[in-house]
């Protein structure tokens, strides 16, 4: 349970039944008046965004969130199927769900699922993840054309820019955060 | 932590500092004009304590607890029982501390003047508020308009005066008497008012519903309202007015209303302001004001935050 006054950005809180998580936060008071909590609110299930004025006195329920590390298995279709690994239950998300994570999931990546009310609704990704190049294009010395990078597909069909020198079958670090190259793997 | 790190924590604590130190030149300037303007008006400048056994009774101000009572979230009671004991022209400038309030233009410790004549009313206040701001301006070397995020501020006479009743038919989409009945004339100045004015020149809101004005006189003219006002500029709430009540068995009841309400809302009680009371009886008509000094420095130092006009906030000890 939270008050009104504990109401900062990033906090999550529940509102009709749903889990919001405060994006934007303002206090506002007149000299001789009531406080005010401005919050902009994005429901973490669907993203919608809300504007909410809340005044001392008003309560919150913490959404009951829970995070867990869980192995990504397989998809069929748009639904992706993830393993706890300390229980080996199975959860499937859809791909609305998991968004732009798709970019980076292969088979046994450990992720945190989280859950509302023991139901999946997102997931985070490790910041940094490994994947394999499965097409490059070879690089054209002096073709300042394309600059100093050039364009590549992981193994998850996510295509990037890298530095030029980078060849198909050589194993990348990405930053989930970005989407951007970070380094060659040296094995 | 590492000491390479612990020690460059250290640097950017300290050109945070560093960054204020143009808003705290202005801020000092300010307040030596400020000074000046009063002392050479005649006013003599006082300071009471900070500590006192009762705060008024305020619904939505919330005194902070400190030895022996309480930490002063306005100087108006010392102040007012020397106008009681005849001073007739006095100010302040000093800390005031207000617990809960925290964001972009509150701090839980901050600096207001007040300042009380005997013998004036509110509208002789407003004219010395446009007098001292005028003062400020000139000193500051502003001449006679500012800019405050990217808009200009016109301070040549005479400012906007509109009234409470005015403000809501033209900004609220709800009647007053509504926002009052339904405990909601705070929102609707803040999300609907205070974004409508027009802030090319400074504002008087004025004459509030006595429920607003605990220890403001009511109207001679019209008993329906309270003679208070509040001055606007770029925005910002500055300052807060009165024709102050004198009549005692009034003031009483105003203060219990205050206490009833702070019971409801489950607020701390504190001791009744009995010597206040006892003393009010003999209190001239005056008329007195609370000023913003952090938020006027925020205005000519063209800051958005409070946090850039104080040394230290909480946050920076």
């Amino acid at each position: 349970m939270y008050t009104a006054g504990e109401l900062k950005k990033g906090l999550k809180i529940q509102i009709d039944r749903e889990p919001y998580i405060i994006i934007d936060f303002q206090f506002a008071k007149p000299g001789k008046g009531q406080a005010l909590y401005r919050c902009k609110l994005k429901n973490m299930i669907n993203d919608t965004i809300i504007d909410r004025t809340y005044r001392s006195g008003d309560v919150f329920e913490a959404p009951n969130l829970e995070e867990r590390k869980m192995q990504y298995l397989y998809n069929q279709e748009d639904e992706l199927c993830f393993m706890d690994v300390n229980n080996y239950e199975q959860s499937i998300l859809t791909r609305e769900h998991v968004g732009d994570a798709t970019n980076y999931l292969i088979d046994n990546l450990e992720v945190y699922i989280l859950f509302f009310e023991g139901r999946p609704i997102g997931i985070r990704l490790p910041n940094f993840v490994n994947l394999t190049v499965t097409r490059a294009d070879p690089w054209v010395k002096g073709d300042s054309a394309t600059g100093d990078n050039k364009p590549v597909t992981l193994e998850t069909g996510y295509t990037l820019r890298v530095p030029p020198f980078i060849e198909e079958g050589e194993r990348l670090t990405i930053d989930t955060r970005t989407g951007e190259y970070v380094t060659r793997v040296k094995e | 932590m590492s000491p390479g790190s612990r020690n460059r924590n250290y640097i950017v604590e300290n050109q945070r500092l560093a960054a204020r130190e143009s808003c705290l030149r202005m801020r000092a300037l300010i307040i030596q004009t400020i000074r000046t303007f009063f002392i050479g008006r005649g006013y003599l400048e006082i300071e009471t304590p900070n500590i006192i056994p009762a705060p008024a009774p305020e619904t939505h101000i919330d005194a902070v607890s400190a030895a022996n009572g309480f930490l002063h979230p306005s100087p108006e009671l010392c102040m007012k029982r020397l106008l009681s004991a005849g001073y007739s022209a006095i100010f302040q400038i000093c800390k005031c501390y207000r617990g809960g309030e925290r964001g972009r233009h509150h701090l839980p410790e901050f600096t207001l003047l007040e300042w009380y004549r005997a013998g004036a009313d509110y509208m002789d206040i407003m004219k010395e508020c446009e007098e001292m701001i005028r003062a400020v301006a000139a000193d500051t070397g502003r001449g006679d308009r500012i800019e405050y995020m990217g808009r200009e501020i016109d301070l040549k006479g005479p400012w906007q005066r509109m009234t409470v009743h005015e403000a809501f038919q033209r900004y609220s989409p709800m009647p007053l008497e509504d926002a009052l009945d339904g405990d909601r004339f705070d929102e609707i100045m803040v999300l609907h008012i205070e974004p409508g004015i027009d802030i090319s020149r400074p504002l008087f809101l004025y004459d509030y519903p006595p429920s607003l004005a605990a220890l403001s006189r009511i109207k001679r003219s019209d008993p329906t309202l309270a003679e208070r006002f509040e001055l606007y500029m770029g925005g910002l709430e500055l300052a807060n007015a009165f024709s102050e009540l004198t009549d005692v068995d009034e003031q009483v009841k105003r203060f219990e209303n205050e206490r009833e309400r702070r019971r409801q809302l489950g607020k701390a009680d504190y001791p009744f302001p009995d010597r206040f009371i006892k003393e009010l009886g003999n209190m001239p008509d005056s008329a007195g004001i609370a000023f913003g000094i952090d938020r006027l420095v925020m205005l000519f130092a063209d800051k958005e935050t409070i946090d850039d006009v104080v040394s230290f906030t909480p946050e920076d000890i």
